[in-house]
């Protein structure tokens, strides 16, 4: 199998077991999406750190674009690539993201760990003089 | 990258993870994340993400999909040629993601479904 077949069904197995084999049902919330976002904004950066500089590097025989060069930094966007990266990451990512929290909250439902709770936020108590 | 900023080239792929974890961490003392104050649930998380994970990228650099470039990593390698630096980032990426996740909770108070939930969210309140 290819980096693009392997990361389809990584997408496709972690989002099944989030719904139907721990319920978590994360990709149904709202605190999911919005943490996700905050997360893929930092996924790109880390991603173009580990490809522009080539610590990482693809075959294209694997990927959507082709193979990193072998000198230089592969494109920041296009050829399959976005922030340097194989469109590819971002679905390794994801699931990488999705996979940990669904765990973290399964965990927390079996009531390991469960507090304290995350909160409130330092600047909500500093206010009141706490 | 490591030879701009005087700092010896394995170090790089490290400290890519060593820029996420300033970018992450301060969320448990600003945000009262309590991540790291919960962790045992956090490493347990640890212990069982890795595998998929490692198991794919020994799969995946097997096959060639990816490689490194040497000179940019440590240069200890795990059972089926997977560097150390790649467990690290297993380890790394979920800290950061629940760091997050938490922390938006912190400020927003949404349901997570851990059977933790505030109640009414702010605002929802009368």
């Amino acid at each position: 199998m290819t980096y693009t077949q392997i990361a389809v069904v990584a997408v496709i197995v972690t989002v099944l077991a989030d719904l139907f084999l721990f319920r978590t049902k994360l990709v149904t919330k709202k605190v999911f999406w919005v943490s996700y976002a905050i997360i893929f904004f930092f996924q790109l950066i880390t991603n173009g750190m580990f490809t522009g500089f080539g610590i990482v590097q693809y075959d294209g025989d694997a990927i959507i674009g082709s193979s990193s060069p072998a000198e230089g930094a592969p494109p920041f966007l296009g050829d399959g690539r976005i922030s340097f990266a194989p469109a590819e990451d971002l679905m390794f990512g994801f699931s990488l993201v999705l996979l940990s929290l669904c765990l973290w909250v399964l965990f927390g439902r079996w009531g390991l760990s469960r507090r304290p709770t995350a909160g409130p936020p330092l600047w909500r108590t500093v206010r009141k003089g706490r | 990258m490591g030879k701009y900023w005087n700092m010896p080239a394995s170090l790089a792929y490290v400290g890519v993870l060593g820029f996420v974890l300033v970018g992450s961490l301060w969320l448990e003392i600003v945000l009262r994340t309590h991540v790291i104050a919960r962790w045992p649930r956090l490493v347990l998380v640890m212990v069982l993400v890795i595998w998929p994970f490692l198991i794919w990228d020994a799969y995946a650099i097997s096959q060639g999909h990816w490689f490194f470039d040497t000179s940019r990593i440590l240069g200890i390698y795990l059972p089926g040629d997977v560097p150390l630096d790649e467990l690290l980032f297993f380890l790394v990426i979920p800290l950061a993601s629940i760091l997050t996740l938490e922390a938006v909770r912190s400020v927003k108070g949404w349901p997570v479904g851990d059977g933790a939930d505030q109640g009414p969210v702010e605002g929802e309140q009368p």
